[in-house]
């Protein structure tokens, strides 16, 4: 280890430092009476490193001889991956500690989640590439069974945990098909064996190791887990699987497509677009018939998926700005969204059936407004930040000579609006209920106001987020 | 000045309409009313002032796309200023007015407030009427022209509890699209032309455009005359001209200070305004101006006999203004445009005080506006009836033949007349004939309302009658002012107007453009050396003598002798409208006063005839089956069959028949069960394999 691949690494290796001090803390001292400091610390630690990430680092830099990679498109997942992980994490601590949940290891294993991720995006490597994959899965594994003495979380803990065994069986098989093809490991190496016309057992590869993608960012038809999990899962969980890790997915995607598949664009454009397709159908017409707001929000997750997907479809490299603007935008709005379902309950205990809205706008009109613009803005509706996100992947489509894609695209967003609007339907005009409270602190109010207020400024620039995206992207496509 | 002129009213519209419930009604009324007051008194400053150089003011860029650039400018001459007078005169005196008149109404629940609504639709219509008049292009007129319409239909829909009301705001909206279309046709057809909309631009390019081509609809048309009739046909419908007049009549349903405003003075003189606006053009467009002619006059005699035998005081002097546009349009066809402005300048006065009178006599009256249950006012309401007889006086013009003396209506009608005379064709002869007819319909008509109303024996409820009061001081003086108006501008303004070539000259702005008219004008001579000087110069020399066609307010060609035939027309054309009056007055005097029986047993024995008046030559009626219930088919077929079963059916059946199936479908894959979760996942695997080997790089 050369100090200056150490250098280049030292954000994971901070974070996995802070991680098992944590760790050693808490198992030493008040154990989960520390949690709530511990959360506040991580989160904390999240900040700081997104905000040292995004500001100081530049230029493309390679660590270990490749295997790590450092450039414009890893510090922009990195830093979209951080900060959602800590206002995830922040607005969950009062939700948890009143339901007995807050176990110290909670912080401490999104922490260890942050670090795969980290590397997800950062991976130059296949073998980078599965490490950070496990390393993410495995925390992520443990915190959807958080809640032991639940059926459900359990249950979902299992399912998620046996299903991304077999994805991780279907990653490693596509990894070895490439490995044995190309003769190397590295995306540096397999993109020279990658060229022109290529192998049959590479193609196979490629499909395999998409499939294991499709998985983590919950692409249909490899989405299944993702309801059962969502909704079996503690609610702050859900929001983090809704967040950081489908940033960290997506941008793993884009790294292995390009980095080691971007001579052979026209091979694998077809599955990521079909991918895209299934998913944005499938996500718009399966969540019609849910009731349950977190089932609601995993196929609404997928449907997102989609389009991100699409973004990448095009295979350009505004294909890829496309995507990581509409993947931060998708991260903002659901942070906000689910700041908001985090406080959703009734008589102290939380509720998820989306009736419970029901009229919601008479009792707290500010709130109704915000989940208003948010549920507007997924649903693409103009002038929301939520429409230029699509506006964007659509016109990566038509440029990238898939016009099919944009059509099919506009009409699932059709389709998926309606579930979108049934919410604010409920929520103004719907029939009187029993109703909810939604009691709410000072955090969880201010990420909803802020991702609401960002859904109707943003239009102004999107804060500048494109050029950034349009840098980050001419870093990885070339 | 002239930006205070200009925004005076729509502060006052503003303050009054939003900031009512802040500084309270009566505060809102008379910020509204005193604003406008202070932009009439401006007015007159500008118009008294004014030497008759065009004057551009530009307020600032608008529109700058391509070719087209446009700005917010008032452009000041003689025609504008001229407008500028009567609308915000007429504008305040009914702002004051109101007060009197919209005190109490029976139309509006106890303690709601639509007097602030009232005067704050009249200032915002006095600010777009400015606009339209105050524009130096096209776009700029347009969206004052539609401003008007808007505020138009807000204030005949004003008693919107009344269905009639509604249905006679959406009629003339309706109706005024129509001319509207063609007015905007009108604007395109210019543009592609002329590649401006400025009116200067459009000015210099007339000649051009008399001699090219456009191709419209079917075949290709003089360019010239094409644009001047489409921009006619705007004029039609503001200005309620035969075809498109159905929806004045109905404008009615609006208080009745709004039809003095918008119905009588301002807003339906636009369209003569618009004409006189775009004289450069006309006198291109010889065709257009005989289409003018004819459907001036014909408007004038078709509106006077249906005022024959109107019952409603409003409606009657409704077709008395349709009548009076009519004569408007025939002076401004021949090419006599300052007698055009000359009429609508005096009609403003006298017309809206006929309504204003005629408003004060239904306030008093307690709502009743069927003549018919008039009679013997004069007691009752005596300064009404003064005002009353000064407007019908004015109207029917009455003054001394072959002077300058007399009501203003006397010397703007003797004068259109003759100008339709001194046209010299066919047109010209066939409107003054018209015309001379409808000056005795119009006498009659006019003083069938006086008899009816002021004299003979009280009719109709007896307890209304004892009821009846005078005007409170806030309308009778407007009635006076406008008396003085109807009195004198005739006699004041005429030299200006209608006088020698050299006075209109003056007033107008427009440079002598040749020692030939100059010298025409400049003494008495006879018809010969008139003939002599048409012969002198064409056409091409109007631009050779180093002015431009839109350095004056109107512009009358070097060949028009309209006016100068009109001055030396022979003495028996001159004194025609005074007998056709002195017949009108005899026959009305006959019918109402000395026999009363007499015009229910011509009604019996002519009873087609009667009706046909009666029921306004059937338009309504031929309109209804001809084209509103057409085109009501084909929207409601449109719309429960092409929208409601194809496009709504098409989308609901795919929403909630299609969309359901596959959510239901997809609720049945979520089994819950791992093994379907895993099988999902190869069996997509498998279709990506097989399509890959099947499809993309494979040996």
């Amino acid at each position: 280890m050369t100090s200056a691949d150490f250098s280049i690494l030292l954000p994971e290796i901070l974070l996995a430092v802070f991680a098992m001090a944590a760790l050693l803390f808490g198992v030493y001292t008040g154990k989960d009476k520390t949690a709530p400091m511990l959360v506040w610390a991580t989160s904390a630690v999240f900040a700081l490193l997104a905000l040292w990430i995004g500001l100081a680092g530049e230029g493309t830099n390679a660590a270990y001889g490749g295997m790590f990679i450092d450039d414009g498109f890893a510090r922009f997942a990195k830093v979209v991956i951080l900060v959602s992980a800590a206002a995830v994490l922040l607005m969950s601590e009062t939700y948890m500690s009143r339901r007995d949940l807050l176990r110290f290891e909670y912080p401490i294993l999104v922490a260890l989640a942050a670090i795969g991720m980290m590397v997800m995006v950062s991976a130059g490597d296949l073998i980078a590439l599965y490490m950070g994959l496990e390393l993410q899965s495995l925390a992520l594994y443990v915190v959807a069974a958080l809640r032991r003495d639940s059926a459900k979380s359990t249950e979902a803990g299992l399912k998620y945990f046996v299903l991304g065994a077999l994805s991780s069986g279907l990653l490693l098989y596509g990894a070895s098909l490439t490995y044995g093809f190309a003769g190397t490991t590295e995306f540096a190496g397999i993109i020279q064996a990658a060229q022109g016309e290529i192998p049959l057992g590479l193609l196979f590869g490629l499909v395999f190791l998409f499939a294991g993608l499709a998985f983590k960012v919950s692409a249909a038809p490899f989405h299944m887990w993702t309801p059962d999990v969502y909704e079996g899962a503690p609610t702050p969980v859900t929001a983090f699987f809704a967040t950081a890790p489908k940033m960290a997915a997506m941008g793993l995607f884009a790294r292995l497509a390009h980095d080691a598949f971007g001579q052979i664009t026209a091979d694998w454009t077809q599955i990521v677009a079909f991918l895209s397709v299934a998913s944005m159908f499938l996500g718009a017409v399966a969540a019609i018939g849910q009731r349950d707001i977190k089932r609601l929000m995993a196929y609404s997750s997928i449907n997102h998926m989609g389009f991100a997907l699409m973004g990448l479809a095009a295979g350009t490299a505004f294909g890829v700005q496309a995507m990581l603007v509409y993947m931060a935008i998708y991260v903002t709005m659901n942070v906000g969204t689910f700041a908001f379902i985090l406080s959703m309950e009734r008589d102290g205990k939380a509720v998820t059936d989306i009736r419970a809205l029901n009229m919601f706008s008479k009792k707290e009109p500010l709130k109704a407004l915000a989940i208003l613009v948010l549920m507007f803005s997924m649903a693409g509706v103009p002038p929301l930040v939520g429409f230029f996100g699509k506006f964007y992947v659509l016109r990566a489509a038509v440029d990238g000579g898939m016009a099919w894609l944009a059509i099919a695209g506009v009409i699932a967003s059709v389709i998926g609006a309606f579930y979108y609007l049934r919410i604010v339907f409920y929520m103004y005009f719907g029939e009187e209920a029993d109703g909810m409270e939604a009691p709410m602190q000072p955090v969880a109010w201010g990420l909803l106001m802020a991702s609401a207020a960002a859904m109707v400024f943003g239009v102004i620039n999107l804060f500048g987020i494109e050029g950034v995206a349009a840098a980050a992207a001419a870093t990885l496509v070339n | 000045m002239e930006t205070i002129i200009l925004f005076a009213p729509l502060v006052g519209a503003i303050l009054c309409g939003f900031g009512w419930r802040l500084i309270g009604e009566t505060a809102a009324q008379w910020t509204a009313t005193s604003l406008l007051f202070l932009s009439a008194l401006l007015s007159w400053v500008v118009f008294l002032s004014f030497d008759g150089e065009t004057q551009y003011i530009e307020l600032f860029r608008w529109i700058e796309s391509g070719s087209l650039s446009t700005s917010w400018a008032i452009r000041l001459d003689r025609l504008t200023a001229i407008m500028l007078i009567v609308i915000t005169t007429v504008s305040s005196l009914v702002h004051l007015y109101s007060f009197g008149y919209m005190a109490h109404d029976e139309n509006f629940r106890e303690g709601e407030s639509y007097r602030p609504r009232f005067f704050a639709y009249l200032s915002f219509f006095t600010f777009a009427m400015l606009m339209l008049v105050t524009s130096n292009n096209l776009v700029q007129m347009f969206f004052g022209w539609e401003g008007v319409g808007v505020a138009s239909y807000l204030l005949i829909g004003f008693y919107y509890r009344k269905p009639s009301a509604n249905a006679a705001a959406i009629k003339a909206f309706v109706v005024n699209r129509v001319g509207d279309f063609g007015f905007a046709l009108g604007i395109f057809a210019l543009f592609f032309m002329v590649d401006s909309i400025d009116l200067d631009v459009i000015f210099e390019a007339s000649p051009e455009l008399a001699q090219s081509q456009i191709s419209f609809l079917w075949t290709d048309w003089n360019a010239a005359n094409l644009i001047a009739v489409l921009l006619f046909i705007g004029a039609m419908g503001k200005s309620a001209q035969l075809i498109l007049h159905t929806w004045l009549p109905d404008a009615m349903e609006g208080p009745t200070p709004v039809s003095a405003l918008i119905h009588a003075a301002t807003m339906v003189t636009a369209g003569v305004f618009l004409v006189c606006r775009m004289s450069p053009l006309m006198e291109y467009a010889p065709e257009a101006q005989t289409f003018i002619v004819v459907l001036g006059a014909t408007t004038a005699f078709f509106a006077a006999t249906v005022g024959l035998v109107q019952n409603d005081i409003k409606r009657v002097i409704a077709y008395s203004t349709c009548s009076q546009l009519g004569y408007m349009f025939v002076a401004a066809g021949v090419g006599v445009y300052s007698a055009a402005m000359f009429h609508l300048f005096t009609h403003a006065f006298f017309k809206a005080m006929l309504f204003l009178g005629a408003g004060s006599v239904i306030h008093g009256m307690h709502h009743e506006q069927d003549m018919r249950n008039y009679g013997g006012l004069r007691k009752k309401l005596p300064y009404t009836y003064w005002a009353m007889m000064i407007g019908t006086l004015a109207i029917t013009g009455v003054g001394i033949p072959l002077t300058h003396i007399g009501f203003a209506g006397f010397l703007s009608k003797d004068a259109v007349i003759e100008s339709a005379w001194g046209a010299m064709s066919g047109a010209g002869t066939y409107a003054f004939w018209l015309l001379v007819i409808a000056a005795m319909f119009t006498s009659f008509y006019s003083w069938r309302l006086m008899f009816l109303t002021f004299f003979g024996t009280p009719r109709g409820n007896k307890h209304t009658h004892e009821h009846a009061h005078e005007s409170p001081m806030t309308m009778l003086v407007p009635l006076g002012v406008l008396a003085i108006g109807a009195v004198l501008s005739g006699m004041v303004w005429f030299n200006s107007f209608f006088g020698t070539h050299d006075d209109v000259n003056r007033f107008f702005g427009i440079p002598a453009h040749s020692e030939a008219s100059a010298e025409a004008a400049g003494d008495d001579h006879g018809e010969g050396s008139a003939d002599a000087a048409e012969g002198d110069h064409g056409a091409g020399e109007a631009v050779a003598g180093g002015w431009t066609l839109g350095s004056g307010a109107i512009y009358m060609a070097p060949d028009n002798h309209v006016m100068d035939e009109a001055h030396h027309a022979p003495t028996w054309v001159k004194v025609a409208p005074f007998v056709a009056m002195l017949i009108g007055l005899a026959f009305s005097y006959l019918f109402y006063i000395v026999n009363p029986e007499l015009p229910k047993r011509l009604a019996q024995s002519q009873r087609p005839l009667y009706l046909f008046l009666l029921n306004k030559w059937y338009f309504d009626e031929i309109y209804d089956f001809a084209i509103v219930r057409p085109t009501k088919w084909l929207g409601g077929f449109l719309w429960r069959r092409g929208d409601g079963n194809v496009i709504d059916g098409g989308i609901n059946g795919l929403a909630m028949g299609i969309v359901p199936f596959f959510t239901r479908l997809a609720g049945r894959a979520q089994s819950g069960y791992l093994f379907h979760y895993a099988f999902a996942m190869v069996l997509g695997i498998a279709i990506l394999i097989t399509w890959m080997t099947l499809g993309a790089g494979a040996e």
